[in-house]
């Protein structure tokens, strides 16, 4: 019956979607918790790559897709605390050292990776629960998804209530609004924004080990393809804020799938054109949403990118 | 010189918290040498010193943020070692800060939150927050957030979050430097009555005449070291000025007849929208400044001294061309340049970081303000001998001390560098002077030779408009001193009729002319 | 014990010129000792990455040819980075600075045209590149957006653009289905220097660029505008110096630059367009850029020094089997250690003894 076919069209298309907003939506809420603490990390990029080729190299040589996930987060952690030495150790200016990171990622990762192209392993299993998978439509949206898609919702759920519900949170968002003054209350400025950054950089790692563990079987150079910058222009839509942020990650990841449906319906755009409509997207969604801000004033955290030395 | 204790009597109560031989060195610089000081409960104890000498660091010793580097603190006999604040907190001393370590997009009662244990709940800090504010007279709504507040409320939110952690000791650093005379009192109040319920009260300040009102006990530093313990009330504010300062300050100099000219800067109906969401507006601003005259504008912080300073530079234009005039031109539309070419000069208030930049040299700074009007550039080509020859002439007319011939903005002292930003613009010789605090933050020497500077330039027959949070100050060198409050100016009065009490309360917003105003003045003060 | 960081009182002038060459040789003692790890001869790998190509006149040649788009494009990185302002999208305007200029050379391929063709393709691609790089200037000034994002939106965007055309309408017809353009005429391509080797006249062109930003940045208003809104914004503003129009200013000629550099690679070295012309340059020039300090002559000696670890890199993956990759590690890690080093211009580290705490009668 054709209204079935269409069910399983638009089915099909919705789980794309949360396929491609996943690793979005991971690393932007990583990036989120970083930047509430007044940080700004530009490299998630490299440490999502770092993650893909870790993590790939982790599941091919173990065999598990949670020892790859954890090779992951490992190796975004990894990255991150190389960050956080030299920013917040060394007050190193933040913006420089976050492309050193991209860059450093991006080639580091191809050596690491350069083995283990052209081969496969099994990608991560998707949920099967009897009879609650098997509802029509909705079925395997919302019990036929894989570990790391739960895990995402699950994070940005966990990350809303710590920041607003939490004590922890609290302090958090007190020394991203203002570090002289968190440090002249006696709060260990550095030390929180290192355990963020840290936090931050597992969850690239996370969200980079989900494209070979889960996307796609396998690993290719460079397949994150510009992924890190779109999460970063995904915190700035969200003005830093969880839920926002989720509504955010599931927009791109929409536009980023709508070149390979296009493609199906047969119009005759050119295949690069479609291709370049996330990023097309990400400047204008940059403009709308820094314009319509303008005059009310930025909600970033006051003091992100600002540098930190407290005096003794 | 007397101690408490022979003035307390008999028996002597142990101190609270005692300094013993107190030190902190950073690099070559002592900050404080040696120092001994015995705090006593219920007992204000102020601790006198100009600005330089050491107040800051004492302190920050005795609340855990800095270590010294030498001797000891005591607590009720016991020598304690602080390593940060909460352990001081957690023994009983409560501080308020001069400059105020609150979160401006948080609500009053996160910030009261973050500066208590973490082990009560939320709800209560909530409740309990609103009760001992109504209780000492400060109201305070939990859930504003601090942006929204005036400076007076929201050392109130500082206050009583030191209270609330029940402080034996409560340390006050310059509390009332930004206060309205009327808000001070009232401040006053709470103090004494914290001193009846046994509590130790430290009050930092360099305001003598507040010293001898509220303290029973004064200690005064000079460049680190303790000079005496003394019972200010027994003293006159002349010996106790001699002693914080070590010398006679020379009185400023005015010439006798200073009259007035043909008015050379002119404010006509001013408004300006703010550019920062949390600025202020200006309305309808209106003044006139007149060559050979100071003119003074008072205020507390935050009431649009820093829109009104930037609509007269020219770092924002305003709306109408005629809304500032200088020397009969309309340069309301004009950029800062063209008005230091019409012979404007100006000095903000932020010397590090706005006057100048600080990690660059003087030289450069010389160029910063320079490179419009005064022969430094040619053909887009910037002259570094006619830099370095600014620096030189600057240095010496206004005995700028530094280590080298040409360091780092960053690396002169405050004094010194105010002394240089002041002499930089002076130099030049101009028409119309704007400055925007000029001894804030300064040694008493360097104020002296800068205040002595903005009378000469006068006499001269420049027009000077003074822009400052210190009433002392605008009463010793303004001819006519306006208020500033929300965003307005009130009409300046003449030095002989603007009483502190008028001042004051015009700072607080209401009209002195206007009985019902009073009451409304008052009212705000939270009494 | 605790390590501590405190500002420096002035800049360390001896950490200021020692600092650069610290991290070199912190860089090539970590390369070593990842050599050995890999089991490879560390002294070996240094010889051939860093001495064997300077034995060569051709390979000399090569350096030149290597560093001179990577030292044009840096110099204009510089000027924005100074500022406070960052371009991160070179990459992107090299590409649009190599289409345009390509765009004439395509156009009048195979008919016989004056030398005019050569110095028209150079201006169309600083023209390029300049008004591509203007995009995130303007959605910086007009409305607030970040540049960084937008700028590397820009590059991706870029080589799609190159990608669609390269394969489509400006594919050469004799090309065997390959996308490229057809090779471009002689009066179309930048001269070489020399009887033999591949330096060309870009070289000249990039040692000019590097003499008039020393000039412009140590002796002008201009140069002292750039450099004050980097270090005090608010103190920029103060001396009159517009913000906005600088964002413009700068981002506008790094554009310039990095298409120039664009059109000059494509229509000298490759001689061709193909969409593997830009091989990453961009954002190569952002690490000489700071390698050099942000200093025009600096920039030169570290585009030098990186373009010779690339051809090093070449003769290692040939003789010592080392994958190119390594390369790309070995700048990422020399950048960590130049900021690093760099730190140490400004504070100083310390040895803070902790604080012990005794026991005390505590309420």
């Amino acid at each position: 019956m054709p209204l079935l076919e269409h069910f399983d069209l638009i089915e099909a298309i919705i789980l794309s979607v949360i396929a491609a907003s996943t690793p979005l939506l991971l690393a932007a809420s990583g990036e989120l918790v970083v930047e509430r603490s007044g940080v700004l990390n530009l490299g998630v990029e490299g440490m999502m790559i770092m993650g893909a080729a870790c993590g790939f190299a982790g599941a091919y040589m173990s065999g598990s897709t949670l020892i790859g996930a954890l090779c992951g987060i490992l190796a975004g952690a990894g990255m991150a605390a190389i960050f956080g030495i030299l920013t917040l150790g060394l007050a190193v200016n933040q913006v420089a050292t976050g492309l050193a990171l991209t860059i450093l990622g991006v080639g580091l990762s191809g050596l690491i990776g350069a083995g283990f192209v052209g081969t496969k392993i099994v990608p991560a299993a998707q949920l099967h629960l009897p009879y609650l998978t098997d509802i029509p439509f909705i079925g395997r949206i919302l019990f036929g998804e894989d570990a790391f898609v739960y895990f995402s919702v699950a994070l940005i759920i966990a990350i809303w209530m710590f920041l607003y519900r939490s004590r922890g949170g609290l302090v958090l968002r007190a020394v991203g609004d203002n570090h002289a003054s968190a440090h002249a209350l006696g709060y260990p400025v550095l030390r929180i924004r290192m355990l963020a950054v840290l936090f931050g950089g597992a969850c690239a790692g996370l969200a980079g080990a989900f494209l070979p563990l889960a996307y796609t079987p396998f690993f290719i150079p460079g397949m994150t393809a510009g992924r890190g910058w779109i999460a970063l222009a995904l915190v700035v839509f969200s003005s830093w804020r969880p839920g926002r942020l989720v509504a955010g990650a599931y927009l791109f990841g929409a536009v980023s799938i709508l070149q390979l449906h296009t493609q199906a319906f047969g119009l005759g755009i050119p295949s690069q054109l479609m291709s370049s409509l996330p990023y097309l997207a990400t400047v204008i969604v940059l403009v709308l949403i820094s314009r319509t801000r303008g005059t009310a004033g930025s909600a970033a955290p006051a003091s992100l990118g600002q540098v930190f030395v407290p005096d003794r | 010189m007397l101690d408490a204790s022979s003035q307390a009597g008999s028996s002597l109560p142990a101190p609270l918290l005692s300094a013993v031989s107190i030190s902190k060195r950073y690099g070559d610089f002592l900050a404080n040498d040696c120092i001994d000081l015995d705090l006593f409960p219920a007992e204000i104890h102020a601790l006198l010193g100009e600005n330089g000498a050491g107040k800051s660091t004492l302190v920050k010793v005795m609340y855990g943020l800095i270590q010294p580097s030498g001797g000891e603190l005591r607590w009720e006999g016991q020598k304690v070692v602080l390593s940060g604040p909460s352990e001081a907190r957690a023994l009983g001393v409560g501080m308020v800060f001069q400059h105020f370590s609150l979160f401006e997009n948080l609500t009053v009662a996160e910030n009261v939150a973050l500066g208590l244990p973490p082990t009560e709940p939320f709800a209560t800090i909530s409740a309990r927050l609103a009760d001992t504010a109504r209780v000492y007279g400060l109201p305070l709504d939990p859930k504003r957030e601090v942006w929204r507040l005036s400076v007076g409320e929201r050392q109130r939110i500082e206050i009583v979050r030191a209270l609330m952690q029940n402080p034996k000791l409560l340390i006050l650093d310059e509390p009332t430097a930004v206060l309205t005379p009327q808000e001070a009192d009232q401040l006053f109040i709470v103090l004494e009555r914290l001193k009846n319920e046994g509590r130790a009260i430290l009050y930092i300040s360099h305001k003598l005449e507040e010293v001898k009102r509220l303290c029973d006990t004064a200690t005064i530093l000079r460049l680190g070291k303790k000079v005496a313990t003394c019972n200010p009330r027994q003293e006159t504010a002349a010996s106790l000025a001699r002693m914080m300062v070590g010398a006679e300050i020379g009185e400023v100099k005015v010439s006798a007849a200073r009259t007035a000219a043909a008015p050379r800067l002119l404010i006509h109906k001013l408004s300006l929208e703010p550019d920062d969401p949390h600025g202020t507006r200006l309305k309808d601003i209106t003044l006139e400044v007149c060559g050979g005259e100071i003119i003074g504008v008072a205020g507390v912080a935050g009431n649009g001294q820093d829109e009104l300073f930037a609509a007269l530079s020219g770092e924002r234009q305003a709306a109408s061309a005629g809304a500032i005039v200088i020397d009969g031109r309309a340069a309301g539309h004009l950029n800062v340049n063209d008005r230091r070419r019409m012979g404007a000069a100006f000095v903000p208030e932020e010397r590090l970081g706005h006057g100048t930049a600080p990690r660059m040299k003087l030289s450069e700074n010389a160029l910063l303000t320079g490179h419009a009007a005064s022969g430094m550039v040619k053909g887009g080509f910037i002259n570094k001998i006619a830099m370095l020859a600014h620096v030189d002439r600057t240095t010496k007319s206004f005995d700028v001390r530094k280590a080298k011939r040409d360091p780092e903005a960053v690396s002169l002292s405050g004094g010194n560098l105010q002394k240089f930003v002041v002499g930089r613009e002076i130099l030049r010789d101009p028409g119309i002077l704007v400055v925007s605090q000029p001894t804030w933050g300064v040694d008493a020497g360097a104020a002296a030779v800068i205040r002595q500077a903005l009378v000469d330039l006068a006499g001269r027959g420049s027009a000077v408009l003074v822009i400052s949070q210190d009433l002392d100050e605008l009463t010793e060198i303004a001819d006519r001193i306006a208020v500033m409050f929300h965003g307005k100016l009130s009409p300046p009065l003449e030095a002989a009729r603007a009483t502190r009490e008028r001042l004051g309360l015009l700072m607080g917003g209401a009209d002195p002319a206007a009985p019902e105003d009073e009451q409304e003045a008052k009212h705000a003060v939270g009494a | 014990m605790q390590l501590v960081l405190e500002r420096r009182p002035e800049r360390s002038a001896v950490i200021a010129v020692a600092s650069p060459l610290i991290a070199v040789a912190l860089t090539i003692v970590t390369f070593a000792a990842l050599f050995a790890i890999m089991g490879k001869n560390p002294l070996a790998a240094i010889y051939v990455y860093f001495i064997e190509p300077l034995t060569d006149p051709f390979t000399l040649q090569e350096i030149a040819v290597k560093a001179t788009p990577l030292v044009m494009i840096a110099v204009g990185l510089a000027l924005c980075y100074i500022a406070n302002i960052w371009n991160i999208g070179a990459e992107g305007q090299f590409i649009v600075g190599a289409v345009c200029g390509s765009w004439l050379a395509v156009r009048t391929n195979g008919t016989d045209v004056g030398h005019w063709v050569l110095p028209a393709m150079l201006v169309l691609g600083a023209l390029g590149g300049a008004l591509y790089a203007l995009i995130p200037a303007i959605c910086r000034v007009y409305f607030g957006a970040s540049e960084i994002l937008t700028s590397l939106m820009l590059v991706y965007i870029a080589n799609y653009g190159m990608d669609y055309l390269v394969r489509g309408p400006w594919r050469d017809p004799q090309g065997l289905n390959f996308p490229t353009t057809a090779a471009f005429d002689p009066a179309a391509s930048i001269p070489t220097l020399f009887e033999s080797g591949r330096m060309h006249v870009g070289s000249i062109i990039t040692l000019v660029v590097v003499m008039l930003a020393t000039v412009l940045l140590g002796r002008t208003i201009r140069g002292f505008e750039i450099r004050v809104v980097g270090a005090a914004p608010r103190a920029a503003r103060f001396s009159g110096f517009n913000a906005d129009r600088l964002v413009l200013l700068t981002f506008a000629i790094s554009g310039a630059l990095a298409g120039l550099a664009g059109i000059i690679e494509v229509a000298g070295p490759i001689g061709h367009l193909d969409p593997g012309v830009s091989s990453n340059l961009g954002f190569t020039a952002i690490i000489v850029a700071f390698l050099g300090r942000l200093n025009p002559g600096g920039i030169l000696i570290a585009g030098l020094f990186l373009a010779l670890t690339f051809i090093g890199g070449e003769g290692a993956q040939i003789s010592l089997k080392v994958p190119l990759d390594v390369t790309k590690v070995f700048q990422g890690i020399l950048l960590f250690y130049v900021l690093a080093c760099d730190s140490l211009i400004v504070y100083r580290i310390r040895l803070l003894r902790s604080v012990r705490k005794v026991a005390h009668a505590a309420s």
